[in-house]
């Protein structure tokens, strides 16, 4: 495991750079990955997409389907990725400092 | 080079040899002379030495690229990242040789230089990069028109037997459905939505080249529903021994239509009283084995469409299954405005019931065929089942007493 330094705050991450723990988590990690992923600024939108992430998360232990994720913001995939230009899994839910996405991905 | 000693055995043999092809390109990439250095380890081992998952990808996709990590990168750095780039083939996998030097000119440059031509899915597979080249590489291939295939839950890339393009066989055009579908599910391909994945494969014919009934969850095979076309002066040709059984790849030098042929046919519909070959066409279940036997005497018919199955997937987690017949026969003709409907009704139905990474068939044994056709708008018909059920715990909706109540003895 990696450590990286960002706005004085310093995180552990997987070689993917995903968060090592979602309480290590913190919005200075959000300011951190936006740059890797292709987000010039933050919007209300984006805050909508990893606050509804992180609750689902502490609530079921998994992250929600991306049908799911859609049907609660209120967001079609296509905007979701206008948001998130990797997508819900490698970008939002690294964002939100959620585990890496598994299975044959 | 690291030292191989397990890995040298399999460069004997008359078999093309994978170690050969891997050492010659280990002399000047790195990365796989690390990797057959990895390889021999994990021979020596007898375990993996790829670390758990990886996600890695390019912008404004969320599919196409496998992430992979060795658990060793110290001793082997060249395979620290070895992620896997899948690059939508042509359809029937039909190259130029500009065309696959194109692309061994853009791996060359970004990647390992190794290929997998190609993935069972169908996809050109580019094996082994870092994460830094993957932007560039998927730049250089889209200026040159590739993109890339898919992977996780979404729509996999589509694939397909030749068809029209070699097969005297191929009952609609696959190649062209192939294409079509691509194109017309590009969303869905590079951005995963659905539960799990899915998978379309096109056969041109029962004999289903692509294997398409048992490794797509939507199988696509070409049929006729007209009369098989007899051609009697060659029948005779075949009984008298001038044309060889099966285009001479059968072990018969000379082929005895009763035996080989009339005998064989699983529903007894054909006869060859040593003269005259006759098929009763009503009973034909297009099993190909007269047709494949003497290819220049019988032909498929001339009112040819195509079956649609759906289902099929390997044993994770409910048991592996066969595509079963949801579409008995469908024209297929461009731009397939009929199936590309019924395919974005399916995934709709699956995306809305589906549970987390359960397959189109897995949801349909758990609510049933029924569920299935009031959800995509299909008729249940005969040919959609083996044999009726063998128990009677049949439910019956609500909706069906009062039919009955009312003096309707079946309702649609």
């Amino acid at each position: 495991m990696a450590v990286v330094e960002h706005g004085g705050k310093s995180f552990e991450v997987d070689e993917d750079g995903f968060l090592a723990d979602l309480d290590g988590w913190g919005p200075e990690w959000v300011d951190y990955v936006k740059e890797l992923e292709g987000i010039s600024e933050l919007k209300e939108d984006h805050w909508k997409v990893i606050n509804m992430l992180q609750e689902y998360f502490k609530k079921n232990g998994i992250a929600p389907m991306v049908r799911i994720l859609s049907k609660v913001t209120g967001f079609k995939l296509k905007y979701i990725y206008e948001l998130f230009p990797s997508g819900p899994g490698k970008g939002a839910c690294k964002m939100a400092g959620l585990p890496k996405p598994t299975g044959c991905v | 080079m690291h030292k191989t000693p397990l890995l040298d055995k399999l460069e004997s043999g008359p078999w093309p040899s994978f170690i050969k092809d891997l050492k010659r390109v280990a002399k000047r990439k790195k990365s796989v002379a690390d990797l057959l250095g990895v390889l021999e380890r994990s021979y020596k081992d007898k375990i993996t030495h790829w670390k758990h998952g990886g996600i890695v990808g390019v912008l404004g996709y969320g599919s196409g690229i496998i992430g992979r990590y060795t658990d060793l990168p110290e001793e082997f750095p060249g395979v620290e990242h070895f992620h896997t780039v899948r690059v939508n083939q042509p359809s029937g996998w039909f190259y130029t040789t500009k065309a696959l030097r194109e692309l061994c000119d853009i791996w060359d440059e970004h990647g390992s230089s190794l290929l997998n031509v190609h993935g069972s899915t169908g996809d050109m597979i580019f094996l082994g990069t870092t994460t830094d080249q993957l932007e560039p590489c998927f730049a250089k291939l889209t200026a040159k028109g590739w993109d890339l295939g898919g992977s996780g839950s979404a729509m996999r890339s589509p694939s397909c037997c030749v068809g029209m393009a070699r097969c005297e066989w191929s009952c609609y055009d696959t190649m062209d459905l192939c294409y079509e579908a691509t194109q017309h599910f590009q969303f869905e391909m590079h951005r995963p939505s659905f539960p799990y994945k899915f998978k379309i494969k096109c056969s041109g014919c029962p004999n289903d080249c692509v294997a398409a009934v048992a490794r797509a969850d939507m199988s696509v095979i070409g049929v006729w529903k007209d009369d098989i076309r007899i051609d009697k002066a060659a029948v005779k040709a075949y009984a008298g021994g001038e044309l060889k059984p099966r285009g001479g790849g059968s072990p018969y030098a000379k082929l005895d239509i009763k035996a080989d042929v009339t005998d064989l046919c699983p529903t007894a519909c054909m006869n060859y009283d040593g003269k005259t070959l006759k098929i009763d066409n009503k009973n034909c279940n297009h099993c190909m084995h007269c047709i494949s036997l003497m290819p220049m005497a019988l032909r498929p018919g001339t009112a040819t469409g195509a079956t649609l199955l759906l289902g099929s997937h390997a044993p994770i987690l409910e048991g592996a299954q066969m595509s079963w017949v949801i579409v008995p026969f469908m024209e297929m003709e461009h731009p397939y405005d009929e199936f590309k409907e019924l395919v974005g009704n399916i995934t709709e139905w699956w995306s809305e019931h589906g549970k987390n990474r359960e397959r189109v068939g897995e949801l349909m044994l758990r609510l049933g065929m029924r569920e299935f056709l009031k959800g995509v708008g299909l008729e249940p018909v005969p040919q959609t089942v083996k044999t009726p059920r063998a128990n009677p715990f049949f439910f019956w909706h609500q909706e069906d007493f009062d039919a009955e109540a009312k003096g309707r003895k079946y309702i649609k």
